[in-house]
């Protein structure tokens, strides 16, 4: 059996007690925090409090080598990763290579970062579209640096359908975070060389540390927010499409954004 | 003197650029030494006997020449003086790479040939360099008194072997350039841009100097029979003859420059910069190409080159190709003789030395603007063909040896320094083996670093020679998919990208017809997106979504392949890979390096194991002279080595054997020649291209390289890529 585990968002104790069970009966345990790490807690703590020791799973691991999970056939072993196992992560495809392989698999659910983004921004969970990720550009041997202009696309067609937008920011183990800020930079970069509008005037909401006791919840045009100070990671972004008038009293009122928002729907 | 050369300097019609060029031992330094003594920059007794710019030891010791120099003097012809900026170039294949820097820095060449020798075949390669770059050649007869004194030829035998050696250069000029032969680059005797002379007892003549001195072919020959050197050293002075040809006959850097532009820039002519180059302006942007870097242990670091446009000037910030970084030029200057004179301007034309350009290596652009297209990089005739594994003596040297090496490959464009990632040895790749021994020597003694080196190895080259159905390269995660096919390219093509014809930075269309005109059909010549060495990338798919975003991707696993194939890890050549279909995710995070790149790279590793990867090894020509009773010991050392015998000619009792041999078959060759033919054979070898290790070797040496890498032993299959 392999157990797929959710385990939230921010620190250890975040799992649900379903999952903190299905570890302490587990006979092996498998860890990877590559696609989001819980920035509240570290490895030791973890294992303190699931008395397991966890063995961690880089990405070669997981998309090209996963011989480990055959070990699944005839132990109960458990997979952990951030947030749930199944949103914003690509492990659908580790279920499937265990489905060939003939090994049951279960999910324990954990807090997604999709819903607590609805959450603290208070904007509405039906109203989103497709959400995408800003990575780091790259710089090509060539010397060529490629800026994606997908998370302009997505943007755009969502807007377009008056739709909500989550954001995903990278975690690179080599160039690190991606930061609300850097990836605002990116995209109003896009917007000057493509010039259609899409980011110009645009209200967006950052969203730092969510999960913690803490979080950072902050409303307000691009061009502003872009020098805003979110503090330490992780980050998130969200781009509102049309708002209700609900939402746009709680980007107010929740999220420090301008007065202006609220005009703008009396109008 | 320092006020005649830096008031000439600024007056272009004034100076000539030259190079000294021709097979090795023919006379070229002798030649420079005495032009430089002749035009009292040195002391006559420095010149001649002792080779005064061969002044490194290790070139007194081997008695050739290993680095170019640079030196200039002033000649006076009629009744103005002329600034003649001059590179003294060795002969040694192994230092050909010189040459063809040199030629850059250049207007015109004086070609040397000895007279008793006649053509060989370095004097082809050097002739053709110097034509590759535009740059005109005049001739010169070397050993003309070896000619008279040693094989005792008679007056009328003496000019039908001049004129043999006048008739060959000629053919060799048509043959490389028709058109420049006959827009008055052919050599001839008539019009005074042959000399003949001798270089060792300063005298030269030509017709011209016939009708100045009223001397005639007869009184030389006369004379030089008599050994009366000194009355032809006084009535026809080497420098004289020769430098007035130069004068007359090489272009000055304005009638050079309107023309040489097109060949080594394939920028837009009719833009700013491209004008400027065109006319010298001296107030225009900077544009200067380094064709050489050497360390001074005073002023460190001093890059010299060919500054085609703008004016040098001290404390002058400026840009280098392939950085972003801009560097402060701190000391500016020409040549005086052999020494760097420091100026505080150089204008356009000149050959400068400056130094501060942290950035450069041989073969940068330097200029003032962000933005210049960079001159054509300067491609050598060969390429290494041997290695050695380098290793500090003292573990502690490891730091200082990474650093001298990088030293070394920044000065030195023809050496290929790599760090062997399998076993983390520094591999050193050159010409030969002589130029790996005096690099290797020059890093002892130069740069401190006790080193101790590897037995040569030969250089091979990966190739496909099949064409197969596209191949699908996954990504780890499984979410994107490139098809990619791979077959052998057109040895056409190869061609024009070794000759540097075509180059990703030429405006596209321009490239397109000449792949067409090679060729190539109209879409794929659309479709090149890579070039990486002799190999090429083609992108033929159309309208995917995200996948231009994506090609940098691609390409990078294209060139990590090209860098080191699948078969042996060895550099690939000659091979064309195509993208025809690929399938991306949405979200740019998982379509990200990660995934690409190996995806890329997987397909094309697999593809070239299906398509027969195979072998290319590095030949030489060999060219040996013997006397004909020793023939049979010659021809039979070479069959040994799996030579081809190409060509065999006699000339007198001579015969003249010209072969090919595998380099790989080629060491200890010169010991085991000499007791074949009793120590009889004059022999010279020349790069001769890469062919197909034959079928019946290939599976030794794939193991035995990948045995010395630390590679699996076994041959990779394609399954070891890709599942299938
Ligand atoms: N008899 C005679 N010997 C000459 C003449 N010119 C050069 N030599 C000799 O030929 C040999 C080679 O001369 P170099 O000037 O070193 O030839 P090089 O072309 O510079 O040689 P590399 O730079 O090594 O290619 C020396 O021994 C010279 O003394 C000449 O005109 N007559
Ligand atoms: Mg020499």
């Amino acid at each position: 059996m392999l157990t797929f585990i959710g385990l939230g968002l921010f620190d250890e104790s975040d799992i649900s007690l379903k999952g903190l069970e299905a570890i302490r009966n587990a006979e092996l345990v498998y860890a990877e925090f590559y696609t989001s790490s819980l920035m509240g807690t570290d490895l030791e703590k973890m294992e303190k409090l699931y008395g397991k020791k966890i063995r961690m799973l880089s990405r070669e691991d997981v998309e090209q080598q996963p011989d480990w999970i055959n070990e699944a056939r005839e132990k109960d072993i458990v997979f952990l990763t951030g947030g749930d196992s199944m949103v914003s992560t690509t492990h659908v495809d580790l279920r499937l290579r265990a489905k060939e392989l003939g090994i049951e698999t279960r999910l324990i659910h954990g807090a997604s970062i999709t819903s607590a983004v609805a959450g603290l921004s208070g904007l509405q969970n039906y109203r989103f579209g497709k959400s995408i990720s800003v990575p780091h550009p790259y710089r090509s041997r060539r010397d060529v640096l490629v800026i994606t202009e997908a998370p302009y696309d997505t943007i755009k067609l969502n807007s377009e359908l008056g739709l909500h937008t989550i954001v995903f920011l990278d975690i690179d183990k080599d160039k690190g975070y991606m930061t609300v800020n850097r990836a605002l930079e990116l995209l109003l970069y896009v917007e000057k060389q493509r010039g259609e509008g899409v980011m110009e005037n645009k209200i967006v909401v950052g969203i730092a540390r969510a999960g913690s006791e803490k979080p950072l919840v902050k409303a307000g045009y691009a061009e502003k927010l872009k020098d805003f100070d979110f503090g330490a990671p992780l980050h998130i972004l969200v781009i509102p499409g049309k708002l209700h008038f609900i939402e746009a009293e709680a980007l107010v009122k929740l999220a420090g954004g301008p007065e202006e928002l609220l005009e703008d729907l009396s109008q | 003197m320092v006020e005649r050369v830096t008031s000439l300097m600024t007056n272009p019609e004034k100076i000539r650029n030259i190079g000294i060029v021709a097979h090795i031992d023919h006379g070229k330094t002798t030649l420079s030494d005495n032009l430089l003594a002749g035009a009292g920059m040195i002391s006559t007794e420095l010149a001649g006997r002792q080779l005064f710019m061969d002044s490194d030891e290790e070139e007194q010791a081997r008695g050739i020449t290993i680095d170019s120099s640079n030196v200039s003097m002033v000649h006076t012809y009629g009744d103005d003086d002329f600034l003649i900026n001059l590179i003294d170039t060795p002969g040694h294949v192994d230092f050909g790479g010189d040459v063809t820097r040199a030629m850059r820095a250049v207007d015109g060449a004086v070609v040397v040939v000895d007279a008793v020798e006649g053509t060989m075949p370095q004097t082809e390669t050097v002739l053709r360099q110097a034509l590759r770059e535009h740059v005109k050649p005049v001739l010169f007869v070397n050993k003309v008194d070896r000619l008279i004194n040693e094989l005792q030829v008679d007056s009328q035998e003496m000019q039908v072997r001049l004129g043999k050696v006048i008739d060959h250069v000629n053919k060799l000029i048509k043959s490389m350039n028709e058109e420049r032969y006959k827009a008055g680059w052919k050599v001839d005797a008539a019009n005074g841009t042959v000399a003949f002379g001798s270089a060792l007892y300063n005298w030269a003549i030509s017709v011209p100097m016939m009708q100045k001195t009223g001397i005639s072919f007869g009184d030389i020959y006369d004379r030089c029979r008599a050994e009366d050197m000194k009355f032809l050293g006084e009535k026809c002075p080497l420098h004289e003859a020769v430098l007035d040809m130069v004068i007359r006959h090489l272009p000055n850097p304005l009638e050079a420059q309107k023309n040489r532009v097109k060949t080594i820039w394939h920028g837009d002519e009719n833009s700013a910069i491209g004008k400027s180059m065109a006319k010298a302006d001296a107030d225009g942007d900077l544009a200067f190409m380094v064709t050489d870097i050497s360390m001074d242990p005073h002023a460190g670091e001093v890059a010299t080159g060919r500054l085609f446009s703008g004016s040098f000037t001290r404390g002058m910030e400026v840009y280098t190709s392939g950085s972003a970084k801009k560097s402060r030029v701190q000391q500016v200057g020409i040549f005086m003789g052999p020494e760097r004179l420091e100026v505080e301007r150089i204008p356009a034309g000149n050959i400068a030395a400056v130094t501060g350009l942290k950035e450069a290596i041989v073969g940068s652009t330097i200029t003032t603007l962000s933005d210049m297209i960079p001159f054509e990089s300067i491609r050598h005739v060969s390429e290494p063909v041997v290695t050695v594994a380098v290793e500090a003596k003292h573990t502690k040297d490891l730091p200082k040896l990474v650093e001298v090496l990088r030293q070394v490959a920044k000065e030195d464009p023809t050496l290929q320094i790599t760090l062997d990632e399998e076993t983390g040895e520094h591999l050193m790749a050159g010409m030969g083996e002589l130029h790996l021994e005096v690099i290797a020597h020059r890093i002892e003694r130069d740069k401190n670093v006790e080193i101790t080196t590897s037995k040569p190895i030969v250089v091979y080259r990966e190739t496909v020679k099949n064409k197969i159905e596209p191949v699908e390269g996954k990504s780890p995660n499984r979410h994107n998919r490139f098809y990619i096919y791979v077959e052998p390219l057109s040895s056409e093509i190869v061609e024009l990208i070794k000759s540097g014809d075509i180059s990703m930075r030429m405006p596209e269309l321009e490239r397109r017809e000449k792949l067409i005109e090679a060729g190539m059909g109209k879409d794929e010549a659309k479709a090149i997106t890579a070039i990486y060495g002799t190999n090429v990338f083609l992108d033929m798919t159309r309208g995917i979504q995200y996948l231009n975003e994506t090609m940098e991707l691609v390409i990078d696993g294209f060139e990590e392949v090209m860098k080191a194939g699948p078969l042996s890890r060895e550099p690939v050549s000659n091979v064309k890979a195509v993208l025809v279909d690929a399938k991306l995710h949405e979200d740019t995070i998982h379509r990200g390096p990660a995934q690409v790149i190996p995806a890329a790279r997987q397909a094309i590793q697999a593809g070239m194991l299906l398509a027969e990867d195979s072998l290319l090894e590095p030949y030489q020509k060999v060219f040996v002279q013997v006397p004909q009773l020793n023939m049979g010991g010659a021809t039979k050392e070479m069959q040994g080595r799996r030579g081809v015998i190409l060509n065999m000619t006699t000339e007198g009792d001579l015969a003249i054997i010209e072969c090919r041999v595998p380099v790989a078959e080629m060491f200890g060759f010169a010991g085991e020649i000499r007791s074949a033919t009793e120590g009889r054979a004059m022999w010279s070898t020349e790069f001769g291209g890469f062919d197909i290790v034959p079928t019946g070797l290939l599976t030794d040496i794939v193991a035995k390289i990948r045995e010395r890498k630390g590679l699996k032993k076994d041959l990779p299959r394609p399954t070891d890529f890709i599942g299938l």
